[in-house]
């Protein structure tokens, strides 16, 4: 990227003060529509009845930390990526390890399923040796050499943090640790458009559900989203209220609205047409950053995945918090819920995946209660038959 | 001790964020009105000042963030991981035992964030003095790191050892209890910075970052003020408006979000029966109730359900309009298709859709025509795009609307099966089978084969793609 000069008359003095005056004007515009705030909008929703998440899979066969992991369209197929180096597509249902990728390097930060195919993206991020971003096609044949049949499609200056495929196969939109973004195409690897506007380092980035499927957000070092144009390349809008590094962002269900989980331990959450965080996720106890989030398929749940090994689940319209998830014994890397919004998928930096889903319908109950005597009578039944 | 007081390595930013906040909690804990109870704890014969006990730093945990027993478990645990607090009894384990077992505050001094280099000098003289102090006291791991360390610095060995000799000389003179402090203090610090195999390295932070942007100030202040410019022409949307959209949204999809709601018949996950999935596959011949009703939510969401747009196209067919389905549908895929095709594409469309007495007209305003005609000349992936937006509105205004009360939509909905909530099976040993399903690649092959037969007879496919 290079530097843009000095204008004449300008001083970097100047410059800074215009950009901090011009900063303050935006934010008092933005004021001006702010009429009420998110949860008290919510007070007249139903309060969430109690949430029981449980994680019921644990899928182990990472040799190191894992990185990243996606959700394939089936619903019940995942690929996972980690830093031995190893992509693996798992059948999450069965437990089934399906496919293995070696790959050349280690840190690969991040992997996605492509829309139609079962065109596995994968990519390698390791600093300033192989920014690559590769193409892989899934096969059935397992004997296939799959590491072989990678393509080569993005390259960046610097590591790739994220990837994602557009609303087809042939379009790659990755982000940067040299701070940009960029759109490829994949069938020649040609960059198509790159979006410059951040900063620092691009952690992360989603596309828009939108109808117009034109635009996506990214977050990065520079404690900035950004909303993109991927048509023009131009930034549409910015948001900075966060105190650190975002490391991801995601856009609600509706597409009108996006969320961030950041390292200053926060998620929050921004409106698009209001142009303004409407909320912010946090909480005294929780003092580990976030650095993973997703919603639930109605929006009105979100999922976060911090560094002190914890998955906090949110009510997003009411700002509280549903309730927490235990079990990894490492940092959250990532968390997806699946396509049908069936299953939570996590993966950590203590080399598994787990799969958990909810237990809350009210019918459980009694037949949870009916096992249990069953289970208790049956038991006791075992005992005496073995007394004699 | 020694700690060398050389360069403050290269601090992870993220860490110290989280460390001045580990420390506030410290602070609040050691606070003499509304922090922890101290005691005297009693260690075999001696006697040490100021502990706490696991139990009460989870009571204290519980009671200041008004959380439950667990979290405040999983807190503490953080903070002894950490090294803000360390055991007595067992001093290797750094876990929080919510019993009576003792726990002190780590002294300032040898806090994580104070980030101390923790070099292999200063490890050395540890390892050392714990040798000489008792034989056999190092641990196998302890031992061959001390023995790495010898060949690596040798040239200082004997300095290492006097160093070594002097503190334990000095340690001697001071009380026992003292001693014993000092002792678990130095230990829970080098437990951190260099923990034993097979433990988490706690101050591992994964990938450096962020790369050094700081020279680039005209740049970021450009894109600043590019940036806000930008912004403060936007029209902006009143808060109350758009936060109803969430409410709403949020009510509309309530029954079909799993994890809040469940599934019908179950949630293949918890019953180990995949007829839910079977049931919404891509293609079936008769959808779920809750499918058919999402169609009506948003023209996007019948449009993205394959069945849905079949149906849609179906419709059109019978009001003689179905080429603006199909024109949107070519449009899309020039957008998202390969780059090399793009031009034959938009040769296709023009022939089929654009040119006077094409096969299938479609009706644009002049001038958008105009527009679009002229960028064919020069074709390139966005060229369609004002006239697919243009007949995407017509179709939502219009179509999608009238589809909506169309007997054929509404037939859709009666016919459309509710499954039956499966009674969950009373006997927990008696699980169901977990079938593999055939890989997405091979169905993905057969559903593009199936979808090129039927593309031009437009007829249902009948084969459905099972999972």
């Amino acid at each position: 990227m290079a530097c843009q000069g000095l204008q004449k008359g300008e001083t970097l003095e100047s410059l800074k003060r215009e950009s901090e005056t011009l900063k303050k004007k935006l934010e008092e515009e933005r004021n001006k529509l702010n009429d009420v705030e998110l949860h008290q909008v919510a007070e007249k929703v139903e309060v969430l009845s109690a949430l029981s998440i449980k994680t019921r899979r644990v899928l182990k066969g990472h040799g190191n930390k894992v990185l990243c992991m996606d959700w394939c369209k089936d619903k019940r197929r995942m690929v996972s990526s980690s830093q031995d180096g190893k992509v693996i597509v798992w059948d999450a249902f069965t437990l089934n390890k399906e496919h293995g990728v070696p790959l050349p390097c280690t840190w690969v930060l991040a992997c996605a399923y492509a829309p139609l195919r079962s065109l596995c993206l994968i990519m390698n991020g390791y600093l300033g040796l192989d920014n690559k971003c590769s193409v892989i096609p899934l096969s059935l044949d397992k004997n296939e050499n799959l590491a072989a049949k990678k393509k080569s499609v993005a390259m960046h200056t610097n590591y790739v943090s994220g990837c994602s495929f557009t609303n087809s196969d042939m379009q790659l939109l990755t982000s940067s640790g040299d701070g940009t973004c960029a759109l490829w195409d994949v069938e020649s690897g040609q960059l198509l458009q790159s979006f410059h506007g951040h900063t620092a380092d691009v952690l992360s980035l989603d596309l828009a559900p939108s109808e117009t499927g034109n635009t996506f957000v990214s977050g990065g070092c520079d404690m900035k989203a950004n909303v993109w144009d991927m048509r023009s390349g131009q930034n549409i809008q910015s948001f900075e209220s966060h105190e650190s590094d975002i490391n991801c962002v995601k856009y609600y269900p509706s597409g009108d609205a996006f969320a961030s989980a950041s390292d200053d331990a926060t998620c929050r959450f921004y409106d698009l047409r209001a142009d303004r965080e409407v909320a912010v996720y946090q909480k005294d106890s929780i003092i580990f950053g976030a650095s993973t989030c997703d919603f639930s398929l109605s929006g009105r749940l979100l999922f976060a995945g911090y560094n002190d090994y914890t998955i906090n689940v949110w009510d997003v319209l009411k700002g509280t918090r549903a309730t927490i998830l235990f079990g990894h014994e490492n940092r959250v890397s990532r968390v997806r819920v699946s396509p049908d919004g069936t299953a939570l998928g996590s993966a950590s930096w203590d080399s598994t995946l787990r799969v958990s889903w909810s237990f809350s319908t009210g019918s459980n109950y009694i037949f949870r209660f009916i096992k249990l005597l069953f289970w208790v009578n049956s038991r006791l039944v075992l005992e005496f038959t073995v007394a004699f | 001790m020694t700690i060398n007081t050389l360069a403050k390595g290269g601090c992870h930013r993220e860490q110290m964020a989280c460390f001045r906040k580990m420390e506030k909690v410290i602070v609040a804990m050691q606070d003499p009105d509304m922090g922890m109870k101290m005691r005297n704890q009693r260690l075999l014969i001696t006697v040490i000042p100021h502990a706490m006990t696991g139990h009460d730093i989870i009571t204290w945990l519980t009671h200041k963030y008004r959380i439950s027993e667990e979290e405040a478990l999983h807190l503490g645990n953080m903070l002894v991981k950490y090294g803000y607090i360390y055991p007595l009894k067992e001093p290797r384990c750094l876990v929080l035992r919510p019993d009576e077992s003792p726990y002190r505050f780590q002294t300032p001094y040898f806090w994580t964030s104070t980030r101390w280099p923790a070099s292999e000098l200063d490890y050395a003289i540890y390892l050392a003095k714990k040798n000489i102090r008792k034989q056999g006291e190092l641990m196998e791991y302890e031992k061959e790191r001390y023995s790495l360390l010898h060949k690596r610095i040798n040239h200082t060995w004997d300095f290492v050892v006097m160093q070594a000799r002097e503190q334990l000389r000095s340690s001697k003179q001071r009380r026992k209890a003292d001693r014993i402090v000092l002792e678990c203090q130095e230990q829970a610090y080098w437990l951190i910075n260099r923990p034993p195999p097979g433990v988490n390295n706690v101050l591992d932070t994964g990938l450096e970052r962020p790369n050094n942007f700081s020279c680039r100030v005209t740049l970021v202040s450009n894109f600043i003020i590019e940036a806000c410019r930008k912004a403060l022409g936007r029209n902006r949307v009143k808060s109350s408006i758009c936060l109803e959209g969430f409410l709403k949204y949020s009510e509309q999809y309530l029954n079909h979000d799993p994890i809040m709601q469940g599934c019908l018949p179950s949630n293949p996950w918890i019953s180990d029966d995949t007829a839910h999935w079977t049931m919404n596959a891509e293609i079936v011949p008769v959808p779920t109730r809750l499918r058919v009703e999402r169609w009506s939510f948003s023209f996007t969401e019948l449009l993205n359900d394959a069945m849905g747009r079949k149906e849609f196209m179906t419709y059109l067919e019978k009001e003689f309009s179905a080429e603006n389905l199909y024109f949107w549908q070519a449009c899309e895929d020039i957008r998202h298709g390969e780059n090399s095709k793009i031009v034959e594409k938009v040769e296709d469309v023009y022939k089929n859709f654009l040119a006077p007495g094409a096969a299938r007209w479609v009706n644009i305003d002049s001038k958008t025509m105009d527009k679009t005609l002229e960028g064919i000349k020069r074709p390139h992936r966005f060229v369609m795009d004002d006239a697919q937006m243009h007949i995407y509105f017509l179709m939502k205004k219009d179509s999608y609307p009238r589809y909506l009360k169309s007997d054929l939509y509404k037939n859709m909905l009666a016919k459309a099966i509710v499954p039956q909530e499966t009674k969950k099976s009373v006997f927990p040993f008696m699980r169901r089978q977990r079938h593999s399903s055939p890989s997405p690649a091979q169905t993905a092959t057969q559903a593009a084969e199936e979808e090129g037969l039927a593309k031009g007879a437009g007829a249902n496919s009948a084969a459905g793609s099972h999972f």
